[in-house]
Order: structure tokens, then sequence, then C-alpha cells
């Protein structure tokens, strides 16, 4: 059948911010979907409320709203483009969920929008665990005994039946947020109320355990014709128990026979017709009985998912453009396979690699959470690995997670090491090595951790070899073992840490790869094609493996190498994957062969289609020297993918690898804290008084001398890691024992901390002559926050005008100074009329995408073309760029993922995504990024306030808004006292603790709509963390900043003067270059 | 232990010895399934042929005696990336490393398949050696050079059995009516048996060169013609029997029997460059549109442009090269099919010919 001709336009929904469970995955399908929707012709409207994504640029759609994914916003973007049909699957559960609302409150139908894709049966039998399981027993397919619940009486006579342990599953949160595992009563209650409370729908599903079962997923596609095929199957390394976001997964299968798996393939071709996807791809995941091979169905989900995206990079098979493709009505057999020109989409690939998942985890930032793996996903981000074994994958994946460690040196406990291996947690798989390292059987491993022996036996066989490596010195290390350690995936650097070190000293990293060089043993690199060779590859998509023949095939064009971001983490994440395609596209268009490295399968970047070639790889020296090696390229970008890359960047110039923009020498300058104060003092720029220290004792000299409190901070860190406000010796001493341990060779830099300060972000970009201020950026809460973590509005509003010029110049007197050419970040603090810079990043940063979708001007293609060696002059660029509107960012926090974590925000970022609202006021601008982030901001009721004692005269203000406004103000005895003497009423409510029903209470049952409540001090006391978990519970708006405070003040009363109107991107930007008559 | 495998062009491999030791010779082919190993190995259509599996690791769940398709393994020589040292599988009797020592089956492993899969991409299926006992290349690409070719080999003739025997399963048609049918093991796969007596066949098992007189004096239902190995043309025997039986009596025909098929309907059949091995092949229903994802095991095929089209109608066609996956005769009770709807390994999306048998045998009953 061919393509659909009674449609035009289609509207697109993403996922949103990125959040645990949902991540740049969701960027890959819907930059896929719009690019292959508009290739066919149709006109694409796009909305998504996070700016960092690639498919929000302005180019991959004809309308792009960044607006809030809530139906009412959606149903004004619906009425305003009058679209002919809706692609509800390639946004991830935020948007099949709010496609769904639409459907469902008959918006669709009233303008005539047809869902494509999936239809709202399908997605609801999908979706609603009743529905499905009656469909699977319908087709004569098991799935887990369950019973869905409304209460938690139910609940317990259910599992009287089942037993425990049980699965606790909440309808409709993403990630299987709210859900556990329960092996005793108490905790089955425990699990069942939170479940309970966080389902939108409040029922949980109480499901029998099929803990220590095998896990599988099958991705499969359809088309209007019927046709079903398989593109990938994925056996999870972690057996049931531990969700398959958090587990360590392998394509293909590797423990199924054949007669196994084709009957899960068949189950899996019925559950798509019976659920009833009418086209496009599902992911459907399967238990198997380890011991008698029973086969249970465990879900499915009806769109394009995380795994899809693992599936499309492991195999070369794009799911999400093809479903894009199926959903306007092509046939699989109609649409050619992009790899190998000849062939069509209507096969399943199959492979002659075996890929390795890994997930990263960010439990450093939140001390207190639960760190145990189990249904409810936990990790940030992931990381793939291609090898020709599982042990070549797996051991690369490890080394792309970046942990700084490996397997031999992660830090294990050997006294717990019965509990590590019973208890699945991030540290699982170096427990496992040291158990075997230790002489412990690939059975008695089996037995504990119920993972695969096949899979523990790859293991053993890497133990094997290291222990043999052991036995040698460098010297003594025989040619043909090191070559098959090389062939097993081990690297360089855990080579020198298992190597016998010679006369005292130490094998370093560079010893090994030059003994190896001169062994002549080097990787070839070899193509992902979707067909294990069977026919000629047109794709350049390679990945790395010490066998005879290299693929790689590199040309004899001008080229330059983009190194990524690598896995998503706080601090680093779909900004800088955003920073490198940008590059990539920039330098295609001037007429560069691009080659991208990066090992992040969620991302744009590793999409095959971003750049002309790209390289499956982690990004470790070893590996990216093995590329230049073969590509020999004439520019290679560092600045780009954040830390990852740049931590290479000083080690790649000495190697003689051509790194193009600022050099890294700058680069390290700004990092140095005694060089840079040295730069800034002979520049007259004022900074913190600051110091460095190597010790407790230097660090301890050096708070004295500049006076608390001091925000003390390990050097070469994005995110904040570690970043602390200190305000006495006690506390610094307490700091430097777990800095140092988050960074051994780095010094500690403590700087003044200053208090009632406010921050802000210049982006600039610079050619080595010329410097454009791109964006500056107020930050709405006081300093001491991470500027990851902030709000942040575009242009700013509150600031003096010299003020605003002073940093303007300052930021064009480092620009010279440090010699930029490519893009700069430079924060800035105001206290007291003075401007102190706080840090100069002379490279990409996280706000470049929220810059370039504000200005209209996209920053790092720009910058990219002048690395390479452009003018801004010759690209357009002469004048400081220019908003008009008012673009306001906002951060979206995990904290509803790790109950017990404290919401406060503080200078370690703890952020995982962002969202950006645009208007033309700020009220509106701020009040559209709340609601994206998930704030519900009410119109009305009762506010709580709850300050402290130096925030008291700072909350009147607010106080008195929110009383004009007609709130009702409940508050604590100290700032009722205080209120009541302004003359503001205010009821009184119990602490926690005080007596009943305390402030707490109120929140859970609903009686109160918003809550302010900043810090008492230091130290945070028990109930306030009370009264913020119970608020991220319970999805009441709480704001712990005066500032943050007034703003969603300022929010409210413009909601309730005027309806939120949308707009999109062009007609933004359309205006601004009329007045500005600049296109670049 | 160290072992080569030498191609008749003078390219060599050399890995690691597993399974049996000694030498062995055939022509040097690739599979590109994923999992079914053992299928693989024991299907007779792999007689004379040393196959690739393109799956790095093969081995992982062992061997086990339900997933046999024949009596022993027939593959000449197995060469993987990377063989597994243990069998993890419920199902697992028994290891490959010990299966194969066992049926003295010799392996190769530790060798860039990938390289060796693009070499014969290239070049085509090569005749080739693989020893554990000399290993000088040179020497080894001279032995392959003097294997007999595959084109213009008769090996069915070496596979078939001795003598006719009735299928050990019993008939159960899901309804409820049996038939009798009489199947040409030109090297059958069991599992096309079961899948016969899936669709309420009895079936009897006859050697390849059993006339089409003794066939017809026992009046059957309808008559299979199983796959095999080696190339169609020289089985003269066979394209004369199933001319005579065509028209009377209902023929279903499957890989090699499609292509004796062919031959017999007055067509041409011509080797591929390096055929069809795998689970992944996407084939056309040119009836009903639908594409199959089948599982294919053929160096030969049958040429459409030599077939009268006004008697035969092409029913299936591979959509990676447009070469000619089924027929049936526009008016005679007879089809066939190049791939294998039986599966095992593979795919299960083409198990309705064997109901469209079923419904070929009723009709003609009438």
């Amino acid at each position: 059948m061919p393509r659909r001709t009674d449609l035009r336009k289609i509207l697109i929904i993403g996922s949103g911010p990125i959040i645990i469970g949902q991540a740049c995955e969701f960027d890959y399908s819907g930059t896929q979907a719009c690019k292959a929707l508009r290739s066919e012709g149709f006109e694409v409207v796009l909305v998504n409320s996070n700016p960092a994504t690639i498919m929000t640029d302005p180019d991959l759609a004809e309308r792009t709203y960044i607006e809030p994914l809530t139906s009412e916003s959606i149903a004004a973007i619906i009425d305003r483009e009058r679209p002919d049909a809706l692609l509800p699957t390639v946004g991830g559960q935020t948007g099949l969920n709010v496609s769904v609302e639409l459907a469902r409150s008959g918006v669709l139908d009233h303008y005539g929008v047809e869902m494509i894709g999936a239809k709202l049966h399908a997605v609801e039998v999908a979706e609603d665990r009743q529905l499905f399981k009656d469909a699977m027993t319908e087709i004569g397919l098991r799935s887990a005994r369950s019973l869905v619940v409304k209460s938690l009486v139910d609940a317990k006579n259910f599992v009287g039946a089942i037993g425990l342990p049980a699965i606790i599953r909440p309808s409709f949160t993403l990630g299987g947020s709210g859900g556990g595992i329960a092996f005793n009563t108490e905790e089955f209650e425990a699990i069942v109320s939170r479940g309970l409370d966080v389902s939108p729908v409040h029922e949980v599903l109480v499901e029998e355990s099929l803990l220590g079962w095998k896990e599988f997923e099958l991705e499969v596609m359809r088309d209007f014709a019927d046709n079903v095929v398989i593109i990938c199957s994925i056996e999870n390394f972690d057996p049931m128990g531990v969700h398959t976001g958090d587990s360590i997964t392998v394509a293909p299968a590797q423990t199924l026979t054949d007669k196994e798996y084709q009957l899960m393939r068949d189950a899996a071709i019925r559950i798509i017709r019976k659920v009833g996807v009418e086209t496009g791809g599902s992911n459907i995941q399967f238990a198997v009985h380890p011991e008698d091979g029973s086969l249970v169905v465990i879900e499915m989900n009806p769109r394009v998912s995380r795994s899809s995206a693992l599936a499309s990079k492991a195999t070369g098979f794009p799911i999400a453009k093809i479903a894009a493709k199926l959903a306007v009505g092509y046939t699989l057999d109609e649409i050619p396979n992009d790899i190998t020109l000849k062939t069509p989409a209507s096969f399943e690939p199959t492979i002659d690699y075996v890929v390795a998942k890994i997930p990263r985890w960010n439990f450093e930032k939140f001390r207190e959470a639960d760190s145990t793996l189990g249904t409810q996903m936990k990790s940030v981000g992931e990381v793939m690995a291609i090898g020709r074994t599982f042990k070549e994958a797996v051991l690369k994946g490890l080394r792309s997670l970046e942990r700084g460690k490996t397997l031999t040196s992660e830090r294990v406990d050997p006294d717990n090491l019965m509990h590590n291996l019973l208890t699945p947690r991030p540290e699982r798989l170096a427990y496992i090595h040291f158990a075997l390292m230790s002489g412990h059987s690939v059975e008695e491993l089996h037995r504990l951790t119920k993972i695969d022996p096949w899979f523990l036996n790859q293991l053993q066989e890497v133990v094997t070899l290291e222990k043999q490596v052991q036995q040698h010195s460098l010297d003594s290390l025989p040619a043909d073992l090191l070559r098959e350690c090389k062939r097993s995936g081990i690297s360089d650097r855990a080579l020198s840490e298992l190597l016998k070190p010679s006369e005292a000293a130490p094998v370093t990293v560079a010893a090994v790869m030059n003994r190896r060089h001169n062994a002549g043993i080097r990787p070839v690199f070899k193509r992902v094609d979707t067909c294990a060779a069977e026919f000629e590859s047109y794709t350049p998509y390679l990945y790395s493996t010490y066998e005879g023949e290299c693929e790689a095939d590199p040309s004899s064009k001008k080229k330059i190498v983009v190194l990524g971001s690598g896995p998503n983490r706080i601090g680093q994440g779909i900004e800088f994957d955003y920073c490198c395609c940008h590059a990539s596209f920039a330098l295609k268009e001037a007429g560069y062969e691009t080659i991208m490295v990066n090992c992040n399968p969620e991302t744009v970047s590793t999409d095959y289609d971003t750049s002309d070639r790209l390289y499956f790889e982690p990004l470790t020296f070893e590996d990216v020297m093995e590329i230049m090696e073969v590509e020999k390229p004439d520019g290679v970008i560092v600045q780009f993918g954040g830390q990852t890359p740049l931590n290479l960047a000083l080690r790649l110039q000495a190697a003689g690898v051509p790194v193009i923009g600022t050099s890294p020498q700058s680069i390290d300058l700004a990092e140095d804290r005694k060089l840079f104060g040295q730069l800034l003092t002979e520049l007259g720029i004022p900074q913190p008084q600051n110091g460095t220290a190597r010790s407790k004792a230097e660090a301890r000299e050096v708070a004295a001398q500049i006076g608390y409190p001091v925000l003390v901070r390990p050097s070469y860190v994005l995110g904040g890691r570690a970043m602390s406000i200190v305000y006495d010796q006690e506390s610094l001493d307490h700091y430097m024992v777990t800095a140092v341990e988050a960074s051994p060779e780095r010094p500690v830099l403590i700087d003044r901390f200053l208090e009632d300060a406010f921050e802000y972000d210049v982006d600039a970009i610079c050619d080595g002559d010329d410097l454009i201020i791109a964006g500056v950026m107020e930050h709405i809460e006081e300093a001491g926050i991470h500027s990851g973590d902030s709000t942040c509005v575009l242009p700013p509003i509150m600031i003096d005008l010299d003020l605003l010029e002073r940093m303007k110049e300052y930021t064009h007197t480092l620009g010279k100074a440090l010699h930029v050419v490519g893009l700069m970040n430079i924060q800035f603090a105001i206290q007291s009329g003075t401007v102190y810079v706080l840090e100069v990043n002379p490279r990409a940063s996280r706000t470049v995408p929220y810059v370039s979708k504000a200005t209209g001007v996209p920053l790092a293609k720009m910058a990219a073309r002048v690395m390479a060696g452009e003018k801004l002059r010759d690209l357009g660029l002469v004048e400081e760029l220019r908003v008009r509107h008012c673009f306001v960012k906002s951060p979206v926090f995990p904290f509803n993922k790790f109950p017990g974590v404290d919401s406060i925000l503080g200078p370690e970022m703890r952020s995982t995504g962002e969202v950006m609202g645009v208007a033309d006021s700020f009220g509106s601008a701020f009040a559209k990024a709340q609601i994206s982030a998930g704030m519900r901001l009410p119109r009305g009721g009762t506010a709580f306030l709850s300050v402290n004692e130096s925030d008291k005269m700072g909350l009147l203000p607010i106080a008195r808004d929110f009383a004009d406004l007609g709130f009702h103000i409940i508050a604590t005895a100290g700032t009722r006292r205080f209120l009541l003497a302004q003359g503001l009423q205010a009821e009184h409510v119990f602490k926690v603790g005080e007596g009943r029903p305390h402030v707490v209470d109120h929140i859970k049952s609903g009686k109160i709509d918003i809550i302010i409540n900043t810090p008492l001090g230091r130290q945070s006391r028990y109930d306030e963390k009370a009264i913020r978990r119970a608020a991220i519970q319970h999805g009441v708006a709480c704001v712990t900043t005066l500032s943050g405070g007034a703003a969603v003040v300022n929010a409210i009363r413009t909601l309730r003067r005027e309806k939120l109107t949308v707009r999109s991107l062009q007609e933004y930007h359309g205006a601004l270059h009329e007045s500005a008559a600049r296109t670049p | 232990m160290k072992a080569i495998l030498a191609l008749e062009d003078g390219r060599s491999f050399t890995g690691r010895a597993f399974g049996a030791e000694g030498e062995t010779s055939g022509e040097v082919v690739f599979n590109t399934s994923m999992s079914g190993y053992q299928e693989i190995l024991t299907d007779p259509s792999y007689a004379g042929q040393i196959v690739i599996m393109t799956s790095p690791h093969i081995g992982n769940y062992g061997t086990n005696p339900e997933d046999e398709e024949s009596g022993r393994p027939y593959v000449e020589g197995f060469v993987a990336r990377e063989f597994s040292g243990i069998a993890s599988n419920w199902r697992s009797r028994e290891s490959l490393d010990s299966y194969l020592k066992r049926h003295n089956i010799i392996a190769l492993s530790e060798v860039d398949t990938r390289a060796l899969v693009r070499h014969i991409r290239t070049r085509g299926a090569l005749r080739g050696v693989i020893s554990t006992i000399e290993l000088d290349p040179d020497r080894l690409v001279e032995r392959a050079r003097h294997i007999r070719s595959m084109l213009g080999s008769d090996l069915a003739s070496s596979v078939t059995c001795g003598s006719s025997y009735d299928w050990i399963k019993a008939a159960k048609g899901p309804d409820g009516k049996t038939f009798r049918v009489v199947a040409y093991d030109f090297g059958i796969k069991r599992n096309i048996l079961n899948n016969l007596a899936g669709a309420g066949c009895k079936v009897t098992v006859v050697p390849a060169f059993t006339s089409a007189e003794d066939i017809l004096a026992a009046t059957p239902d309808g008559v299979f013609l199983s796959n095999g190995p080696g190339d169609p043309e020289p089985l003269e025997y066979a394209v004369k029997a199933v001319r005579s039986l065509l028209g009377r009596i209902p023929v279903f025909g499957i890989c090699l029997g499609h292509q004796i098929m062919g031959l017999a309907l007055g067509g041409k059949t011509f080797k591929l460059k390096f055929g069809h091995r795998g689970g992944n092949q996407p084939v056309k229903n040119l009836l009903t549109g639908r594409v199959e994802i089948t599982a294919q095991n053929h160096g030969f095929a049958v040429d459409p442009d030599s077939l009268n089209q006004s008697d035969v109608e092409l029913t299936h066609m591979n959509l990676n090269d447009q070469t000619l996956e089924g027929m049936r005769h526009r008016s005679l009770p007879a089809f066939s099919v190049q791939y294998h709807p039986e599966a095992s390994p593979g795919p299960h999306d083409s198990h309705y010919l064997f109901t469209q048998f079923q419904q070929l045998m009723l009709e003609c009953r009438k």
C-alpha cells in the first residue's frame, strides 16, 4: 500500500523533559519521525516542552511548539494548526498518555484528528493491566497471576492467595515508579500504599513474583498489510526482579534454543495482532522459567521505547523511522533497508556481533536513596557497546560508563560479598568479578544471583585470563596472551593494573599501549549492517574488535571528528548531545566529512544518519586513539561533549591529534584555580576570594583565611559533583574526607560563598577575534543553588543595566584573554553592586540549546564553523543576539523515584532534565515552565508558609500577594506570629511532632495547595524533610527559595488573569528576524 | 589445538580446533541464523558442505535429542567465531563439543568469520578443507582444489533412506481428517514429517529412487517431495518420476523437491552465487501480497524464465534478490516452495502451506 494521500498535516508529540525512565531515546525517535514524515511531503507540527532536544530544532518541523505537554495546551495547538492526524507513539509514555487524554476527552474527534500508528483501543488494551491480561488469556498465553486493586484490603486478600514475595506495580506510572517487590507483610503494605498514592488512577497491580526467571524482550513491527517482523531479541543479564532499564541487557538472546525462541516469536506476533497495534513498533517483555522453559508474558509497550532505540542501534534497523512511514500507509516491503540499499525493510535483522547495554546510576548524588535494584527504574543513563563476543561487548561497555574504575580497581566490601551477590545493586558486576577472582564457582554464583550460568561463565573466562596476566610483568607478558586479552575486551588500563610492577614502578597505561602497538596488536573496525555481511553495506556504522579484516575504509576527504558525551548522567545529558549533533550538521553543510564517536544508544548523535560516519565506541583515550589511527582526521572537536572528551583533550593533543577550536591549554587554564585566579587579577575582574587545598590541613588554613561560609568542590567535574556549602571547620573536615575520595588526583577548590547574591549565566561565541554575546540568563534562585538546578530567565528581568554591561565587558575581556575559538559560558554573581566571576567554561555549556531556541540562532552550529576556521562576520553574526520574548528554563528532578531523599536544592546538581516556557511576559513564561516541569500551580486554595528567621522580611510581599489572590494562609507558629504582626491573617498549623493533625497530615489529606518552605539553616530539620517528601508524593507545589516563591506568586496571578496561549518557535523567531534582519 | 580452513582460491584462516580432530572438506557456505545450530548440523541438505555460522556464539544452549532433524549431523565441517565451553539450557543433554566429537564432526573457531563470509559473498561459495593434522595452508589449498564440485553432484542418493518406512508420529489434523502421503526422501528433515503429520498425513517415507508406478500402486492421497543436498539436475530418476506423477496425484515440494518439480515442469535450475541460508529471508506471497519471513537453505534455484508461465504460476518471490521462491501449476494439483515452511530452525510464518497441501488433497478426493 502506498503512502496515504488523505493526510496532509501530522502532529507529533515529544516526551518532555529528561527524567528517569524517559531520556534521549525519545528525541532520537521523534527526530526520526519528523525527518521521515517530512521526506514524504507531510507537514509536521511538533510539540515538546524540552528545548534541549534536536526534535525541537525549528528546521525539523513546519511548526515547532515548545509548550507544556498537557491536554489543554495541545488542544490549543490543535485548534490553531488543525492537523489531520496525531502520531502518539514516538513520545514515550508522556506522549502516549497525553494523546489518550486528548482522545478520551473528545478533542481529537472534535477537530477530526485521527490517531495514527496505534488507535486508542489498542493503547488501552496494552496499558491497562487487566485488559491486557484478559487479552493474553484469550490467545492462550500465560501472564503472571495478578489482580488490579484499588485498596490495601483487596491487595492483602489477594496476596494471601498468591503468597510472598509479590510484585506491586502502580498503574500508569513511568518506569514502574512507585512499585516494588515485597518479601514480607510490612514491606507489602508499605509498597501497596505508596503505589496507590502515586498512581494517577489510584490502582496497583499485585502480581505473583517471577524473581529469578530469565527475562527477554522482543522488538516487533507490524504494517497495515499485517506483515509482522521481529527486529531484535534482547536477553537480560539480570534475571526477573530488576527493571529492564536497570538491567544489563544483551542482544541477540544467547541462551534460547531455536524451539524456545520461535515460541516467543509466535507469541509476540499473536500479541501485537491481539492488542491491535495496527502499524509501528512495540516492545514485548517475556519471562522464561530457567528449569522448565515456561513462557510468561510480562508486558507490552504499544509504541517505540528505550528498548526500541537500543534495538535500532544494535541492529542498524531504524525502528522509529520505519514506524513513522508505516503509520502513513507504507508496508514494510515498500521501504528500502537504508544500509544495504538493495534489500527491503520487510526482514528480520541478523547480527554477527554481540551488543551489551549497561545502565549508569547516579546514587552518589542521592546518598539517602536505597540503591537496591528492583521493579522501579533508577538509572539515569546507559551505554551500549558492540563486540564480536559477549566478553568484548560487556568489557567495552564497562569502560564506556566512565566510572573511572575497572572491574579490578572497583571497590568491594569482602565482608558483605554474599549480601551483595544476593541483592542486586549498581556494583553487582564488581562483586561477581571479585567472587570469581577469589575462586567462587559459576554454579555458586548462579545459585546466589540467578544470573544465567552462560553469562557467568563468560565472566569466568575473563577472570581466567586476568589471572594469567597477573603472573606476568609487562616485559614477560607473551604476545599471544596479550592478543587474547584484547580479543576478550580487556582494556590497556585494566592490563596495567593487573600486570606485576617491575622494579616497584607501577605499569602505566601508556606502557601497555606501547607494548601492544609494538606487537602489532591493534583493533580493526567492522560494520553494523543488519545482515551479518550477507549483503554489501553502504553505511559506515562501525565498531572495533580484534580480528583480521578491517572494514573502516576511510576516505581521503577533509574530515572532522566530533567526540560525543557518553552516557547520560546528571550534569551531562542531552544538551551536549544536541551540541555534538549540531557540530556534525554544520560541518557537513560546510563540506566536511563528519565522523561521530559516541557510546550512548539513546541519542540522536548515534543515529547512523546524523554523521557521515559513526564509530560506536567507548570514549576512552585507548579507543579514541585507535580511531584516530585509522581515520587521520583534519580536526577533532572536544568542546561539545561535556567533560567526557575534555578529559581526553590534553592527552589527545600531546599524541598529535589536531584538536580544533579553543586550545586544550586554555580550557585547562580556566579549570586551574591558581592560574585562572592570576589571570582574573591581571585583568582586574573580581572573583570570590578562593584557594585550593590538597589536604585537610591546607583546607582548614584556606577556609580560615577566606572566612566561612565557603563553597568547596573538587576540580574537573560537571554538575557540581560533590559541591557543598560549608559553614564551619567540622563540616569542612568531614567534606575533605569524602571529596578526596571523589577525586583523588585533583585538588579541592575553596571559594568564599557569596550569600544573598544573584547569579547569571552568559553564553558567548568567539572566533579568536570577535566575540558575540549570545545570551544573558538570570537565575531566579539566589546564589548557592547549582546553575543546572536553577530556574533562569532570558533576558534578565531585574538587573541594573550598568551591571549587565559590566558582565558583557568581562565576557569580552575573558574571551580574548583565553583565545576562545568556539563557545564560552561564564557564571557571574552579583552581590551589593559588585560583579564576580564564579567560573569560566570555554566550551559548550548546558544552556546552549536553550539560548539557541530563544535566539533562533543555532549557536553550536556557528561555533563548529568557527572552529573549522570561519569568522563570525562571514557567518552573519555581527552583533549581540537579542530576544524579544521571555524564555524561562526550569529544571526537573527525580525525587519522586527516590523516596527518602530530601528535595532541598543546593550546589550539587540533581536535576535530570529541563523544560522551557515561552511567552510575552515573565509571569506566563514562568507559569508554562512550571507546568511543563510538572508543578501543579493552584489558582487558589490554601498556601502553607514556613520560612527561616532571616527570610521573614522577604516573605512578607509574597504572603501579601497570596492574601490578595484570595489564598487561605496557614503557617507554623513562628511564621504565623510574624505575619500577624504585619497585619496578615494566617491560621496556625502544628509542626510534625507538635500535635495532630500536623502539616504533613494536611498535605496528605489534600488540604494544602502550595508550600513555601525555606530551610532553617545548615542542617534541615526532620519535619522540613517530611514536608517536602509529602509534597512530592502528593504532587503539591513546594518552593524552597524566596525568589522562587515570588516568581510562583507572579505566575499564579498571571494564570488567574489570562489564559495561556500557544505560539510556535517559527513565529517567535519570525518576529525576531523581522526586527533584527539577521538570518545567518 | 590449531586448525586451518583453506579455500580453493588460496585464502586460508587459522583458528582453534573444536569438536573432532582430523581433516574434512566440502563446499564452504554460511548461515545467518542466530539460533538453531543443532537443527542445521543435522539437516541432510548440508551434506557435502562446511557451514560457517555468522552468529558469533555457538553452543551456548548445548544439544538435545529433540532438536535433531535427522539421525546424525550431515555437515562436513562447522565454523564459528566462538564455541561455548558450557551448555546452559534446561533442555540440554550434551555439550556441543561432546556432541561433535561423538559424531566425528570437525569444527573450527577463533577465526574472523565475518571476513570469511564477506569473502564468500564476493567470490561465491568455495570449496575448502578444514584440518587439524595438516597445518600447511598451501597443501590444504591444493586439496581444496581437488574436491568434487557441488555443481552436477547427486548427493540426494547418498543421504536418502535405504528402504521405505512409516513416520512414527500419528497423523492428527485440526479437523480430524487423515490422508495417506508418500514422502520422497532426498534428505528429508524430521520437522517436515512432523508438520505433515500435524496436517493429518499418515506418511510413508520412500527412497529417492522409488518409481512413480510403485507410488501410484499404493494409491496415496498425495506425494511430498523433500528437501535435500546437492544439485537437482543430475537427479533425472526423480524428475522423471515426478513428471509422471504430476496431474495424477496432488504433489507438494519443498526446497530440492521444488527444484525437482521445476525440472519436471520443463524448467531449468541454476546455481546461486552463494545461496540463501538463514532464518530471516523475506518472501512475498504473490497471491496475497503478504510477506513471510522464511527459513532457507539452498544453493540452487529454479529459473522462472525457463518455466512455461501459461501452465505454471509463480506464487512466491524472494524480496532480497527477486529469485523464485514458490510456484503452482495452474491446472494440475501441484505446488512447491523453495524455502522451508517447516522452519526448524526458523520462523513459522509459512506453516499454512501444510494446510494448503491438506486442502489440495481434500479437493482431489471429491
